[in-house]
């Protein structure tokens, strides 16, 4: 049903096919999280990958950035509505961190400074979907925006690119994070517009 | 972790504008008639979803600014001069026409009136809006808890549901602290300047007290704000966030 009076004001500039439904594009980069930013340097920051592994692994920051790095330029989409577009991040892919793993893990619970989690399929952090990002737009990533580290797992809406990153833990059970826990959606495809538990 | 939310689908479903009140000039207040509101938490939001003729929808999400026991559903808008919805929704919606809305959303940003402890609640412009529901349902549930309010406001003139702030101020348990940061009408005896360590170690319980602490507002000063807190020792995990977006 039309409402009435209203007619919108879509940014002429913008491809509606990159703009999934409900959302409109920023060109500001807004921040969302459910307290205040952590602030921890890069030199007492630590990556761990745990749970159904043999042994857990560790990078420190220095080692995950003698990685083989990559760039990318993706569109990312936010829950509450905004998505940017062409946003450019500077990183290590999951498959580099996990190519060495062996494991049985079908879901991953990852976990950030500040006690913050979010869940995945595994499949859906590994072929290339996902990097652990320490820079964005040539910078290294400032605190507000998850510095030293984050998840970015664009493909998802943004809660499930965990800022603050420190690992992730591998489980043959999926285990609803913290917005997962508050009625978002288990997945959060935002093609699907999956923004709330039943979407 | 409770799982607070409902998790039932959360379906779009019409509410009707009963009415459209002046809060400030930059300010309205939507009250609605949302058929078979599930009802809601204070501090919890909506989605509001607005379709043009063509098809074209936009979605925004709002506080909701009512108590989960007021009878009516409202809604308070902040006019963003170049905005696509707020400026619709403050300058055009009026008593009759409906508007698309689902939630209630958000189950981590909430008071309710069976917690115990004292709250610091800390608003920066139409971040007061959660903060009127959960001072709304303190007062509809008699809590014990202790409640202390810290509201930054540019002028007077703008200050949100300022006589219900101003009674509400007289009320044992609750404490309302407003700061004008760009000017201050004469003979004002409330604070003045943004909000900052000295005013928050003035004003808010102090750390040992383990207070809950609720921070609301445009993205900048709920920053400053949580940082500020942090700083003046305040658990970080005891800080909830919600952030507006803009940068103001
Ligand atoms: C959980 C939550 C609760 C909220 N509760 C409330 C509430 O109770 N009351 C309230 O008033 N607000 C609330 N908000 C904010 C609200 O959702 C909207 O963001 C706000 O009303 C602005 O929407 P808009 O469509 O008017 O502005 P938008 O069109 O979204 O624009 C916002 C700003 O961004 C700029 N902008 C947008 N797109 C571009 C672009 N392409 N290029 C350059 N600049 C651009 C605009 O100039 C404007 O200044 C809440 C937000 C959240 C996340």
């Amino acid at each position: 049903m039309v409402t009435r009076g209203f007619h919108g004001r879509r940014r002429a500039e913008v491809d509606p096919a990159r703009v999934p439904p409900g959302q409109y594009v920023t060109r500001d980069f807004p921040v969302l999280s459910a307290g205040p930013t952590p602030r921890r340097l890069a030199a007492d920051w630590t990556f761990t990958i745990r749970g159904a592994v043999d042994e857990p692994v560790v990078w420190s920051f220095y080692e995950l950035r003698a990685l083989p790095a990559t760039t990318i330029t993706t569109d990312i989409h936010c829950v509450t509505k905004w998505s940017k577009l062409d946003t450019q991040w500077r990183g290590v892919s999951l498959d580099t961190l996990l190519a060495d793993i062996d494991t049985s893990a079908d879901y991953a619970l990852a976990f950030s400074d500040g006690g913050y989690t979010t869940n995945l399929p595994l499949a859906d952090l590994t072929g290339g979907q996902a990097m652990i990002a320490y820079e964005y737009e040539g910078e290294p990533l400032t605190p507000e925006h998850g510095g030293p580290a984050r998840l970015l797992v664009p493909h998802l809406y943004f809660w499930k690119s965990a800022k603050w990153v420190r690992g992730i833990e591998l489980r043959d059970d999926d285990q609803p994070g913290f917005w997962e826990n508050y009625g978002y959606h288990n997945y959060g495809d935002p093609w699907k517009e999956q923004r709330y538990s039943g979407d | 972790m409770e799982r607070t939310a409902v998790l039932g689908r959360l379906s779009w479903r019409f509410a009707t504008v009963l009415e459209v009140t002046a809060e400030t000039d930059q300010t309205h207040s939507i009250v609605l008639d949302a058929p078979d509101w599930p009802g809601h938490l204070a501090g919890q939001h909506v989605d509001v979803r607005l379709t043009a003729d063509d098809g074209y929808q936009a979605q925004r999400s709002y506080s909701i600014a009512s108590a989960p026991s007021d009878e009516q559903l409202v809604l308070t808008v902040e006019r963003l001069d170049d905005g696509e919805v707020s400026p619709y929704l403050v300058d055009e919606l009026r008593a009759g026409d409906r508007i698309e809305l689902r939630g209630p959303v958000g189950g981590y940003f909430v008071w309710r009136p069976t917690d115990a402890v004292p709250a610091l609640l800390v608003a920066g412009g139409s971040g007061i809006v959660p903060f009127r529901a959960m001072l709304r349902e303190h007062g509809a549930a008699m809590s014990a808890a202790p409640i202390r309010l810290l509201y930054s406001a540019r002028t007077f003139d703008q200050v949100i549901y300022r006589e219900e702030l101003l009674r509400l101020a007289a009320r044992d348990g609750i404490d309302v602290s407003i700061t004008l940061t760009r000017a201050q009408p004469a003979g004002w005896h409330g604070y003045t300047g943004r909000v900052d360590t000295a005013l928050l170690r003035q004003v808010s319980w102090p750390p040992e007290e383990h207070p809950a602490v609720y921070v609301c507002g445009p993205t900048g000063f709920v920053e400053a704000t949580a940082n500020a807190l942090v700083g003046l020792g305040h658990d970080p995990g005891r800080i909830r966030t919600e952030r507006f977006g803009g940068t103001s």
